[in-house]
């Protein structure tokens, strides 16, 4: 028996096999695309070539998504699951863990390797990937590629929380000759600081803080994120998945009723 | 809807534009309720009326008012039921809870300006709803700046007048409030031609009181640990219509109601599993149709067992003392009942975390959703001072701020699932 966790998110889809032992076997990440429908059957191909077919082993779904998946055996929201893969990854019963996702972002305090509290943007995308996504398309460049731009940058920036008039004043930065790196800079300087101030709100002092979603690979970031917040922000390499990974740990548990 | 065409366009109603309204209400209303599995039985007379929402009611005022009754319309709880009817007329509560009128009343409102506001002035002006259309006289109160500013450019279209609400709990407030029960009382004197005696007002406060104690035999029955009688969408649409239906009537039905639910308590008959988790919802009023939060909270494995709102608690707990020697005894028997009401208007408003703590205690609930209307700046900033009292208590809290649309209810609905899977 194998477990499997599919975290379809508003921009890509993980997902993640383990076994009994929790050693992860398969590990996948695709765009969402336009259709969770769609992309869900991919993964299941997938599941089903790498010998992992879901109607022979246990698989939760998350993400928003999750309800779209056919075969899954439960759902499992992306809080839940992102919290026990972060306990799972960093290895921390009491932490922050921070997730920038693509249409939100989600601030989880966990005590007690469970979710205590926690709180997500608004409908608005400010702060999320979504916002990066945005930008870098206006400065035609990849969103990684920006993220390196931006730490050879300083002394911009940009003041709309809305992303639409974010990119409004992207636009007139652009007009104004300004550098593409102090641009991008700016950029994520406005996704640092609204992270940020949405994590003051919960209790984060004297806690490990974990930086989990599709960012947590640009080290700028975790280290704006660790400046802003006055607390070094780990991450990892696999913390991209920690959604999938929770999912996964999450069929673990309800495997047993399933044989 | 049975055939109501024609007392419409004797409103001077938009029927067209009505009709949509009319149209989409009976699938929101299935969708929501009738799919519910174990309801009451009692609730059968709360499904007539919702299939009859701005016929049935508004027909039985219009006949009052041939008969030379008056109608008068009200936004708020804190305006004295009591007042009104000890003068003979017909009292009506007017809050719009549906995102059709909200367009209509950002014709003369600010964009952000909080959905119950808006819907109410759309609802007038764009002359869509019949009991905004048939009210003699509508009453407004000085609880919020939107309102206050929204009740000025209202009185453009429909008689107005405003009681001067206080906004702090000292006896001199008390006593103020009791002067403007006065003054009210005085003005449904003038509106109805006759006058309020002291048997008349106590009357009134009995027949009112009545319908408090039925309402709250409902929410008793709710607070069983063990059982679930009712669900919290039925109990909320028994609320909501609580505000327009005629008080003899609302005792009567809500007692029925009361009555099945003890039994259902005694036989253990539940409308959720065992170990459904229970839910304290606080914050911002769900004026009719809005159902959208209960909805998602109740199909997303949790019950709403208790409204810590004005469409909930804020209604019915506390009763006037009956029995009063004179009429100014009983407008300050009056006020003190109804200065016990802990809106966020006032301050401070310790009293409000005492009754969310405490009902907390009451409805053995596992954790407390807070609601806010967007823009409801009172309700939103006191949040943060209910947060901290229920953190202190260790009961598991969960923000929300929403409007009308449901643009935002899959959102809504992860936060939600996520909340009840953290309560375990």
């Amino acid at each position: 028996m194998h477990y499997i966790g599919v975290d379809i998110g508003s921009t890509c889809a993980k997902t993640t096999v383990m076994d009994d032992d929790c050693n992860i076997l398969f590990q996948e990440v695709c765009p969402t695309g336009w259709s969770s429908v769609d992309t869900a059957e991919n993964i299941r191909k997938q599941l089903a070539e790498a010998g992992f077919d879901p109607k022979d082993n246990v698989v939760v779904a998350t993400g928003y998504g999750r309800v779209a998946i056919p075969y899954a055996d439960k759902t499992v929201t992306e809080i839940t699951c992102h919290c026990a893969g972060a306990v799972h990854m960093f290895g921390y019963q009491t932490m922050g863990v921070i997730d920038i996702g693509g249409q939100d972002t989600k601030i989880i305090e966990v005590a007690n390797g469970t979710v205590k509290n926690f709180m997500m943007n608004d409908k608005c995308s400010a702060g999320t990937g979504r916002f990066l996504e945005v930008m870098a398309n206006t400065l035609s460049v990849t969103p990684d590629q920006l993220t390196v731009l931006a730490a050879g940058g300083s002394d911009t920036s940009i003041s709309s929380l809305c992303t639409v008039f974010a990119e409004s004043e992207v636009i007139s930065l652009i007009g104004r000759g300004e550098k593409k790196e102090n641009i991008a800079f700016a950029v994520v300087d406005s996704i640092v600081r609204k992270v940020a101030s949405q994590a003051s709100k919960m209790d984060l002092s004297d806690k490990p803080v974990c930086l989990t979603g599709g960012l947590c690979d640009s080290e700028y970031i975790r280290k704006a994120l660790s400046k802003e917040l006055k607390a070094e922000v780990e991450t990892a390499p696999q913390a991209r998945y920690a959604g999938s990974i929770g999912a996964a740990l999450f069929a673990k548990k309800a495997g047993a009723k399933k044989v | 809807m049975s055939d109501y065409l024609q007392m419409w366009k004797d409103l001077d109603m938009d029927v067209e534009t009505h009709d949509m309204l009319c149209q989409v209400l009976p699938t929101a209303f299935g969708d929501t309720f009738l799919s519910m599995e174990n309801r009451p039985e009692s609730m059968g007379f709360y499904d007539f009326v919702v299939s009859e929402i701005h016929g049935i009611r508004p027909s039985e005022m219009i006949a009052a008012q041939k008969e030379g009754k008056k109608v008068v319309g009200t936004f708020c709880v804190y305006v004295p039921d009591e007042v009104i009817n000890a003068a003979g007329a017909l009292f009506s509560g007017l809050c719009g809870g549906s995102q059709f009128w909200v367009p209509g009343g950002e014709k003369y409102l600010p964009k952000n300006t909080c959905p119950l506001v808006k819907a109410s002035l759309g609802a007038r002006f764009d002359r869509t709803c019949p009991f905004f259309r048939i009210v003699d006289l509508i009453v407004g109160e000085t609880t919020c700046d939107a309102k206050k500013k929204a009740y000025e450019i209202l009185g453009e279209d429909v008689p107005m007048y405003i009681m001067d609400m206080p906004q702090m709990k000292r006896d001199i407030d008390i006593q103020k409030w009791a002067d403007e029960i006065k003054a009210f009382a005085a003005k449904m004197e003038e509106l109805t031609g006759n006058t309020i005696t002291v048997d008349g007002l106590n009357d009134a406060i009995k027949t009112i009181n009545a319908k408090r104690k039925a309402l709250a035999r409902i929410f008793d029955a709710r607070k069983n640990a063990d059982n679930i009688p009712i669900s919290g969408l039925d109990a909320l649409l028994i609320m909501q219509i609580a505000f327009f239906d005629d008080p003899a009537r609302c005792a009567e039905m809500a007692n029925k109601v009361a009555d099945e639910l003890e039994q259902r308590n005694k036989d253990g008959v539940s409308v959720f599993p065992a170990g459904t988790k229970r839910i304290l919802l606080t914050g911002t009023p769900l004026a009719i149709p809005n159902w959208k939060l209960h909805h998602i909270i109740e199909t997303s494995g949790a019950a709403v067992v208790c409204e810590e709102m004005c469409t909930g608690t804020r209604y019915f707990e506390n009763l006037v003392e009956e029995d009063n020697a004179t009429l100014d005894d009983a407008y300050m028997a009056l006020s003190k009942r109804y200065m016990k009401n802990n809106c966020s208007c006032f301050t401070p408003n310790q009293g409000r975390i005492d009754d969310i703590l405490r009902m907390a205690k009451e409805y053995n609930v596992d954790g407390i959703i807070d609601t806010n209307l967007k823009f409801c700046c009172l309700y939103d900033t006191e949040r943060r001072n209910v947060e901290k009292a229920v953190n202190e208590a260790g009961i598991p809290f969960l923000g929300i701020e929403t409007d009308y649309t449901d643009s935002d209810a899959e959102q809504l609905r992860t936060r939600i699932e996520a909340f009840v899977e953290m309560l375990g």
